[in-house]
């Protein structure tokens, strides 16, 4: 069935949709790139006019991004990113492996539940986000939940506008953390496919040397700068940490993506043979025994999937965000957000910028997943 | 031995009991929401906009807040069903092609291709919403439905053909073979033999496509004009002024989520495949 006409037949029929990617994905992808280097939308007055000439800036929008203290809101989305990327998955993995290990009791009426679990995913953020806004209400809704059930104090927490902060470090210490954050993943990474390919400890010693060498000749010290004037820094008096009024959008959105979680668990427990279990209840197992020995090590696939689709959704959030607390909230502030506001102001340059590093931190994730996940495809 | 026995059933008896309180009570903590935004959506404005009294049910109920967000929000409800009859039609249409191909048809090059295609649907599409605004503009598609349909179209093509490639790859060979020798080609096989047993990938991909296009935010706040905003948009400003009256935003957010929330209930096995076949291999 395979001759050359039907052939380039197919070829055809496949190509508008190459076509229309290659330009709507990696060419827009490029002007991005291409805008986040240039002057364009600096002066927001002649932002707009058609022809505008933009000219190379070299990095100068990203040190501007990392180290001016005029951009203390994206020094701030960017570490609220980075607690919101760790709670929130904290969260749902352990919520949904707990709910996935209840449901697997043989319950009656498990459809009932699961539908109960699951049906938040089909909400958009818009309307979760509008739901949890009046939910956290600070004279009503969970604060005064506890006085309502149990008699108890009402809470007098701000859940969206907190100024409190934990896990506070200095902005260069940050700098520290992620360099090692990187270091680690490299690592990671790269004995991961050492594995698979057998690669020898030579190979992965000699890496790390070289990330040593990289690190000592003081490159990495021009990704992460210094704040210019920390006198004018807000960030430096409030402290960069974990905010906690993030609580808020943490909770909401793990409420709308547990049930993910869940049905990922359980779609791969009930993969697991039957037989395997009862051969290891046979051997004196407990019940939970079998979940930590036999189960558990046989969900790890699937705990990876769950991390990254859920890693890449929090990495870019910025709906939730925007129908809880607005466009203008300081403390749950996160990039998709600050990058919505240059856009309205035409402030194309920054916000280009803003965009590509999210880009460059969820690719970080996907590419390696994407690649992994064809290569076993493959073989 | 049946002492033994019995102290097992005992604790196997006990754990379930256990077992059926946390699901139950897991279960009323997930509903809080909707207990929530059902009661505040039935109480007249001043009563709704008390946070102190806010579980509390409503003193009568009020429903002119649905009738008055219904008159309000009616266009943006039209708008949104237009986008996504258009926008689902054409990108399962189009991921079922390219599916086919990518599954029956040894293309050159698609192990190189096929990952970057998939690649388009992880990106934050911040990182294309300038090109793309200036190139809509460009060509005259920004400020109205078609527009918004062409790129949920086109950001739609990874994960339809994804997933219709996923489904078309358990057709066997030897049944598209046997339609090559009675002479069909290329369109022959796929019109008599593969779309007739597409039906399940359809249903996956439309519910899935139905989902995330009526729930999206970005486009729909950036690449139309206020009149052909889909609902997102004036649901997510309703609830941001100051001086709000929590009825009608919650009355808006049950309008809003009706649609998908009837997808997911009526065919939810369905959507979970949908959800599944996201996370690549499914």
């Amino acid at each position: 069935m395979y001759n050359r006409k039907d052939k380039t037949i197919a070829f055809l029929m496949i190509l508008p949709s190459l076509i229309l990617l290659g330009i709507f994905v990696y060419f827009f992808i490029a002007q991005t790139a291409w805008y986040s280097v240039s002057d364009w939308g600096v002066n927001p007055a002649t932002a707009l006019k058609k022809g505008v000439e933009k000219n190379y800036v070299g990095l100068d929008n990203y040190h501007t991004l990392i180290s001016s203290a005029s951009d203390y809101e994206f020094r701030i989305s960017f570490v609220n990113t980075f607690f919101f990327t760790i709670f929130f998955l904290a969260a749902c993995l352990i919520l949904g492996f707990f709910l996935a290990f209840l449901l697997d009791q043989r319950i009656k009426g498990e459809a009932v539940f699961r539908t109960i679990f699951l049906f938040p995913m089909s909400l958009s953020f818009i309307v979760t986000g509008t739901i949890w806004n009046w939910l956290l209400k600070p004279k009503g809704g969970l604060n005064i939940l506890p006085e309502k059930l149990f008699g108890l104090d009402p809470l007098k927490f701000k859940w969206l506008n907190s100024e409190t902060k934990v896990f506070k470090f200095e902005w260069m210490q940050g700098g520290n953390l992620f360099y090692l954050g990187v270091a680690l993943f490299a690592f990671a990474l790269f004995t991961y496919t050492a594995q698979k390919r057998h690669l020898s400890w030579f190979w992965i010693a000699l890496v790390g040397v070289g990330l040593w060498l990289i690190s000592s000749a003081g490159f990495w010290n021009k990704i992460w700068l210094p704040i210019d004037n920390p006198k004018l820094d807000i960030g430096t008096y409030t402290g960069y940490g974990y905010n906690a009024a993030l609580s808020g959008v943490i909770i909401a959105a793990t409420w709308q993506m547990a049930g993910y979680v869940m049905a990922l668990f359980l779609a791969g427990i009930r993969g697991i043979s039957e037989e395997l279990r009862e051969a290891a209840r046979v051997d004196g197992c407990s019940e939970w025994q079998v979940y930590l020995h036999i189960i558990l090590p046989q969900l790890r696939p699937i705990a990876l999937s769950a991390i990254i689709i859920l890693g890449h959704i929090s990495l870019k959030i910025f709906d939730l965000v925007y129908a809880m607390a607005g466009i203008d909230n300081r403390e749950v502030k996160v990039p998709g957000i600050l990058m919505l506001k240059g856009f309205r102001s035409n402030e194309w340059a920054r916000s280009s910028a803003v965009a590509m590093v999210m880009l460059f931190a969820i690719s970080l994730v996907i590419i390696p997943y994407l690649w992994s996940n064809l290569r076993t495809e493959k073989s | 031995m049946k002492a033994q026995m019995e102290a097992r059933m005992l604790t196997r008896r006990l754990w379930r009991l256990v077992a059926y309180s946390l699901l139950i009570l897991m279960a009323l903590i997930f509903l809080i929401p909707v207990y929530m935004v059902i009661v505040t959506s039935l109480k007249n404005p001043i009563e709704a906009g008390q946070e102190t009294t806010s579980w509390n049910l409503p003193t009568k109920i009020y429903w002119e807040s649905f009738s008055s967000v219904w008159k309000e929000l009616a266009p943006n409800l039209r708008n949104s069903a237009l986008l996504v009859t258009g926008a689902t039609t054409i990108s399962a249409l189009v991921g079922s092609m390219n599916g086919y191909v990518l599954a029956k048809w040894r293309i050159r090059g698609a192990s190189f291709f096929f990952p970057l295609m998939l690649f388009g649907m992880f990106i934050p599409y911040q990182a294309i919403i300038i090109p793309l605004f200036k190139f809509m503009d460009g060509i005259n598609l920004y400020g109205g439905i078609p527009g918004l349909v062409l790129v949920h179209v086109v950001y739609g093509i990874p994960i339809t053909t994804l997933i219709f490639r996923n489904f078309y790859i358990d057709i066997p060979n030897e049944l598209l073979e046997a339609g090559a020798i009675d002479g069909a080609g290329f369109f022959g096989i796929y019109t008599k033999i593969v779309f007739p047993l597409s039906l399940p990938g359809f249903v996956v991909v439309v519910i899935w496509q139905f989902t995330q296009i009526w729930n999206e935010f970005l486009f729909a706040v950036t690449l139309v004009k206020d009149k052909w905003q889909p609902i997102t948009v004036p649901l997510a400003e309703t609830a941001g002024g100051i001086a709000v009256k929590w009825n009608q935003p919650m009355a808006a957010a049950i309008l809003a989520a009706i649609p998908t929330l009837f997808v997911y209930i009526v065919m939810g096995r369905w959507f979970i495949r949908g959800l599944l076949a996201g996370s690549i291999k499914g």
